[in-house]
């Protein structure tokens, strides 16, 4: 290319201008884009754990009159399938009916056939699920349905396909011994035994059992007995595994029984759930049916729970409750959440967490009272009969109602224990497991292992690093400084590896000993040091000064092995010739494989390179002219490190313990390997503990996207990203200070 | 004399330990006790980890039991001394008189298929008599771990073809044509059946294309079908020749006599090799050592990772490590040059520092759980949505791959090559801009042709640090794409030949999985122990190179500054 005419020229120097102001764009583009990047991480973590702070809404989607019945009949029953489409009614006439839950309008009509002159006159749900449903007859038969729904695909629009089955074949079963149902309560157990409960309005308690299996008709009563309970009872409640029933009155009195041998059955104890003048307005058993919720006349929900006293007596006790502003009409327990929906006589909805002890909500959405009232699966849905005997149905966003700061970080009851507890545990097999998110002990563990790697490294790599800064010879610095920075690249995983599999083992059978090198060390290097000093000159001419530390090298692996050779000795006559069972026997302490200690000295191993480094730096960049000045004036070395240098490196040393701390904090896989990721809140050294970062490993892979589990994990990342962002900032800070001040000298 | 030497000693203390003296070795020893674990550690990795290649003798034990003297054949893995005491507490029967240790041998014997555990304790004081007998045999088996026996025969379809001393050197021969048939056999598996089910898929795909566009016309439906029924009487010529393969390779047996005396048919189909360690003579032995070091970095895994060599996860760890160099320099570099070149002093620069800083300090894990989240389930889903319709409701890129894990940890390591690439920018005198700028260049014209050239080795140096760092990192990695066993490797014959939403093996997460995962953890640990040494030999290489061109870089420079 030629550059002889002017336009050539011109164009070219336009060319290379225009190259340059799109290299500088793109370049501080560039800059900008690691901003952008650490902003990304923080906004998207926060944005996946926001939801968790979102209060729950409710909008109505629909209001319409019941839909049509063939005859003049009562609604004895309400439901939302699950996906929420379609509702479901069942009218004292036998009819079944199944809407739209939006219009109101009728997909599908069944009904059952009941035997003449007799109606429904109880409809009572047998599975947490809602989908076997015994019926109770006016008649006192019982007779037993199936509400199944299947998917169907049509022009690619799902559609939904509701029928009626019959579990135990078509026959009603016959009721002996009592002559009307009063209450009814039925509970199908582990696929293969029905248990039924009814009471009549004389005060007959009549409990059966049948072995029986599903699409089986029923066969003989495997157990049955009578009892007189003497209370005129409103409630009769049965736990979903037959193991206990209770009755309750409206004043609140309550007995209940256990019932594991229906054969003989035994009056635990007769208890008052509300306070005096109080009455009360609904009562259920929580999801799973391990508690009781007994809700007053004024509004206050108490949530009892079965436990077992000083005398290993069962006992009622309260375990906590709710105030809404009016009285609950109707409380329903969500089918898969320890969650709570009441509905107020003042029309209010109530959302309630159990175990987060929290109220989501309450808000107005009804004018009318409510008669009945359906919670959807998904407890996504509401469904509210009201006494207009009109429908409106409702959907509620509550996606995360079981986090909350108190579940999250506080001490909570748990259904089982008798006294609020610390507890992670995230996942079961169980539909109606309560699930335990306290971040508490993993935020303890976490902290817990950084401290002990912390103890390990900070002596070692302080001290480490004054003397190589200062002390040490140039020539020996060259090789040390490398070697130190080289285990900060070695890969954590073998530091865990090690820990977890040569070095735990080895500490196990050798505690004495590495406990020992605690003092070991400072005694053995400076009684060896003492003894140099005395050592003739000409000796101590061959090491130099500045070559102290590799002198001592054979000095350290002659005192662990020393420590090796004689702690046993120790053992045998001090502790028995076992320190872990002195200890478990003299002092109640217990010992892991995997523990603080291993993990410790692990960690601590992968910390040192880094605190090292960053200290040599900072002692290693003080001026020149202080320490000489020091020195000229009359200060021996010592005293001109402890005075002038530390004080002034002080800041740069600040900052690597700081970077340090940061490091242990976030570092997952030696704590992953070398401890037993038990979530225990122990400060014992010699027990494991499980830390924030090694859960997030090991729970995310299988945690379900979007679910409450899978934004903690992420609350998690999100508070070590907020801690180390703040250790590492300040580190930061502090460093650009000093590079200031000495920038100036 | 001895009456005042006393007290000068004593002065002589005080004054030492006044002067500061003892803290100064104090210091001096805590430096001495980092280096020694630092080679500590590098030592014992390195002694484990090379020694899993070397063929060890087995031993042959007349051993005193309570029911009478048995013959134990194995492999002594280490030993352990036991306090006299303790030993009899724990149950492990009377110790011998007047000792006060006892000392326990851990014997592999192997055979792990017709003995209740491959490994057992045994104790040296009933130990009567050892023997390393040159005609003991060790069987590398492709499952059931190794096997300990003495040959007795060979057969051929069940019919015996040699026995005695003729049939050591009939049973090499019939492996070595076993092996050779399997070599075949894999071939034909992996590529050629693996080729036909790949299109398969790839048609499936299709189909569900078409049938999404509303294209699922007549003729593209018989097209498919066409192609569909080509493919499938390949794949019946092919299946019908690997299943005469796999009569062949079944062909041969060998007999063993094991430890109890009895006789065990071991077929030739489940032999990896066979080896007399007990004849061999140390030049014997190290051939054979480089060879299983071959075997070990070339071949697959085998029974859940334990047996076996490490090929996927070296693959795989450095095609990641691959791609994350090509996204992380370009970045990288443009940052620290924005940094020291094109930036004004002032807040804005303090700020990136402290971003950059940040960064660096962020646990690795945080960066794993950001991975999984933003790249891999929002940006991976909607690019599934977009470009993968047909493949839903299997997930293509919305799914831990390969790619996300590359791009995980180039923003895991960017502060490493922006840190490293600053300061070899920093140490570029200004007299060479300057210069370049006098003579009419642009800022950017300096930069391509003076100052980057000029810092290259900086780059290189932050490069090595970085690739160091991926290679070594495992916690994100367990987020966003690696597994234990991946079925293929991210590259294949198949187009396009890179499969960047492949998941894949990697070094670091196999030492976790192998030592921490696997049922058979003593099988496995020296296997770890060899991998975890191949890594950090790796690691250290890599970060000595670094270091020693970053010392370079600043000799260079400290020259041309004076």
């Amino acid at each position: 290319m030629s550059y002889n005419s002017i336009t050539d020229r011109s164009w070219f120097q336009r060319k290379r201008a225009i190259i340059d102001t799109i290299a500088r764009t793109t370049i501080g583009m560039g800059g900008i884009s690691v901003i952008f990047a650490i902003v990304l991480i923080f906004f998207y973590l926060l944005w996946v754990v926001a939801p968790i702070f979102k209060s729950p809404e409710v909008t109505p989607i629909g209001e319409f009159n019941a839909p049509v019945m063939l005859a003049e009949a009562e609604t004895k029953y309400i439901a939302i399938e699950e996906s929420g489409q379609l509702g479901l009614r069942i009218a004292s006439s036998g009819e079944i009916l199944f809407f739209n839950l939006e219009t109101g309008v009728d997909t599908s009509r069944n009904s059952i056939d009941l035997a003449e002159y007799s109606s429904i006159s109880h409809v009572v749900e047998m599975n947490s699920e809602g989908t076997m449903l015994a019926l109770g007859l006016d008649n006192g038969r019982v007779k037993f349905i199936g509400i199944e729904y299947r998917v169907n695909f049509v022009d690619g629009k799902r559609e939904i396909i509701p029928s009626i089955a019959f579990p135990f074949g078509e026959e009603a079963l016959e009721l002996n011994y009592i002559s009307n149902i009063h209450r009814l309560q039925a509970t199908f157990v582990d696929g293969e035994r029905l248990v039924l409960a009814a009471l009549d309005t004389s005060g007959q308690l009549l409990l059966q059992s049948y072995e029986v299996e599903k699409g089986d008709d029923i066969a003989d009563v495997a157990e049955e007995s009578v009892t007189e309970v003497g209370m005129d009872a409103e409630y009769l409640l049965l736990d979903p595994l037959a193991d206990w029933v209770y009755l309750a009155n409206s004043d609140g009195q309550i007995i209940y029984y256990n019932i594991s041998d229906i054969e003989s059955i035994e009056q635990i104890a007769q208890q008052v759930l509300v306070k005096p003048e109080r009455r009360v307005s609904h009562l259920r058993l929580s999801l799973g049916g391990i508690s009781l919720l007994a809700t007053d006349d004024t509004g206050n929900t108490v949530q009892w729970s079965l436990q077992r006293d000083d005398k290993n007596q069962y006992q009622l006790a309260e375990v906590r409750n709710f105030q809404a502003s009016a009285a609950i009409d109707y409380l329903l327990t969500e089918r898969r959440r320890k969650g709570l929906v009441g509905i107020s006589t003042e029309g209010n909805i109530l959302l309630y967490h159990t175990t987060a002890e929290r109220q989501l909500l309450e808000e107005k959405i009804l004018d009318r009272k409510p008669v009945l009232a359906a919670v959807a699966p998904r407890a996504d849905m509401l469904l509210v009969k009201t006494e207009d005997e009109k429908y409106r149905s409702f959907k509620i966003d509550n996606p995360h109602p079981e986090l909350s700061w108190q579940a999250l970080w506080g001490k909570i009851v748990y259904e089982g224990y008798t006294e609020p507890k610390y507890i992670w545990q995230s996942s079961s097999a169980d539909d109606d497991f309560e699930p335990k998110f306290s971040l508490a002990p993993l935020a303890f563990g976490t902290l817990k292992a950084a401290f002990y790697a912390m103890m390990i490294a900070m002596p070692l790599a302080i001290m480490g690093a004054i003397y190589t800064a200062y002390f040490m010879a140039p020539r020996m610095r060259g090789w040390v400084k490398p070697s130190i920075e080289i285990m900060e690249a070695l890969p954590t995983v073998i530091l865990g590896f090690l820990a977890g599999l040569w070095f735990a083992p080895i500490v196990e059978d050798n505690l004495l000993a590495i406990l020992s090198l605690l003092f070991v060390f400072p005694a053995g290097l400076l009684l060896f040091a003492w003894g140099w000093s005395l050592a003739p000159k000409y000796v101590r001419r061959l090491v130099p000064e500045g070559w102290q530390a590799l002198l001592l090298m054979p000095v350290v692996i002659a005192l662990v092995w020393m420590s090796f050779v004689v702690a046993p000795l120790f053992e045998a006559v001090l502790f028995g010739g076992d320190i872990k069972a002195w200890m478990l026997r003299e002092l109640g302490i217990g010992y892991d494989q995997r523990n603080s200690l291993v993990v410790g000295i692990a960690m601590g191993l992968a910390v040192i390179p880094t605190i090292f480094s960053i200290t040599e730096d900072a002692i290693f960049s003080v001026p020149r002219q202080l320490t000489t000045g020091s020195l000229a004036l009359g200060a021996t070395p010592w005293q001109t490190l402890m005075r002038v240098v530390l004080l002034t490196a002080s800041p740069g040393i600040f900052s690597a313990v700081m970077i340090g701390l940061g490091r242990a904090v976030g570092e997952t896989m030696i704590v992953l390997m070398a401890t037993g990721n038990t979530p225990v809140m122990d400060m014992s050294i010699f027990e494991g503990m499980r830390t924030l970062s090694a859960n997030i490993a090991v729970e995310l892979p299988e945690s379900e996207v979007d679910s409450s589990h899978y934004r903690i994990l992420f609350l998690a990342a999100l508070v070590l990203f907020i801690v180390t962002f703040f250790f590492n900032t300040a580190a930061e800070v502090v460093r650009q200070r000093l590079r200031k001040r000495y920038g100036s000298m | 004399m001895s009456l005042e030497k006393k007290p000068a000693v004593e002065s002589h203390f005080k004054s030492w330990w006044k002067s500061g003296a003892p803290w100064i070795w104090l210091n001096a020893g805590a430096v001495s006790i980092s280096v020694v674990v630092v080679f500590g550690l590098l030592a014992l990795i390195a002694s484990r980890g090379m020694s899993h290649f070397w063929p060890s003798d087995i031993q042959q034990m007349q051993y005193q039991t309570a029911a009478g003297e048995i013959r134990i054949i194995g492999e002594q893995i280490e030993h352990e001394n036991i306090a006299a005491n303790q030993f009899t507490e724990i149950g492990l029967g009377a110790a011998p008189e007047g000792v006060e240790y006892v000392k326990r041998w851990l014997i592999k014997t192997g055979n792990r298929d017709i003995l209740p555990a491959d490994f057992r304790w045994i104790d040296d004081h009933h130990i009567k008599q050892i023997k390393t007998p040159e005609d003991l045999i060790v069987v590398e088996r492709v499952e059931w771990g190794d096997f300990y026996g003495y040959l007795k025969s060979v057969s051929e379809l069940g019919k015996q073809s040699s026995t005695g001393e003729t049939a050591w050197s009939d049973l090499e021969q019939r492996l070595q044509r076993v092996l050779d048939l399997r070599d075949e056999q894999k071939l034909l598996e992996k590529s050629e059946i693996g080729a036909i089910n790949y299109q398969l898929e790839r048609l499936r795909l299709k189909r569900r294309g078409h049938e999404l566009d509303g294209t699922d016309s007549k003729e593209n439906l018989a097209e498919i079908a066409a192609e569909e029924k080509a493919l499938d009487d390949q794949y019946q010529a092919l299946r019908s020749r690997l299943e005469s393969l796999l009569t062949a390779i079944a062909r041969d047996s060998a007999q063993f006599e094991v430890m109890d005396g009895s006789i065990v048919e071991v077929p030739l189909k489940h032999m990896v090799s066979v080896l007399k360690p007990n004849g061999m003579n140390v030049f014997e032995k190290l051939g054979y050592y480089f060879i299983n070091f071959k075997n070990f970095m070339i071949d697959d895994p085998r029974e859940a990772n334990t047996e076996g060599g490490v090929f996927p996860a070296i693959f795989g760890t450095v095609m990641m490590v691959l791609l994350m160099s090509i996204l992380v320099t370009p970045l990288g570099v443009v940052a620290a040059v924005y940094l020291r070149e094109y930036a004004r002093q002032g807040a804005m620069i303090r700020i990136i520092r402290i971003a950059v800083n940040n960064l660096a300090g962020v646990p690795s894990i945080v960066y794993g759980v950001f991975g999984l989240g933003f790249f891999v389930y929002f940006l991976g889903h909607n690019l599934d949505r977009l470009f993968f319709p047909e493949a839903m409701p299997a997930p293509t890129f919305g799914t831990p791959g390969l790619m996300w894990a590359s791009i995980t940890l180039a923003l895991l390591t960017l502060p490493v090559v922006i840190v490293s690439t600053e300061e070899g920018l920093a140490r570029i005198p200004s007299s060479f801009r300057e210069g370049s700028l006098a003579l009419g260049a642009t800022k950017f014209e300096t930069l391509w042709k003076v100052v980057l050239p000029m810092s290259s080795p900086a780059i290189m140096t932050g490069l090595i640090l970085a690739v160091a760092r991926a290679a070594g990192e495992v916690a994100p990695l367990m987020l966003v794409g690696v597994v234990k066993l991946a079925p293929e490797l991210p590259v294949d014959g198949n187009v396009p030949f890179v499969h960047l939403e492949r998941k894949f093996m990697h070094l670091g997460f196999h030492i976790y999985d192998v030592g921490f995962q696997s049922p058979n953890v003593e099988a496995a640990r020296p296997l770890v122990y060899a991998t975890a040494f191949l890594l950090v030999l790796v690691i250290v290489l890599l970060n000595l190179s670094a270091i020693m061109l970053r010392n370079r870089l600043r000799e260079k420079y400290k020259a041309l500054d004076s």
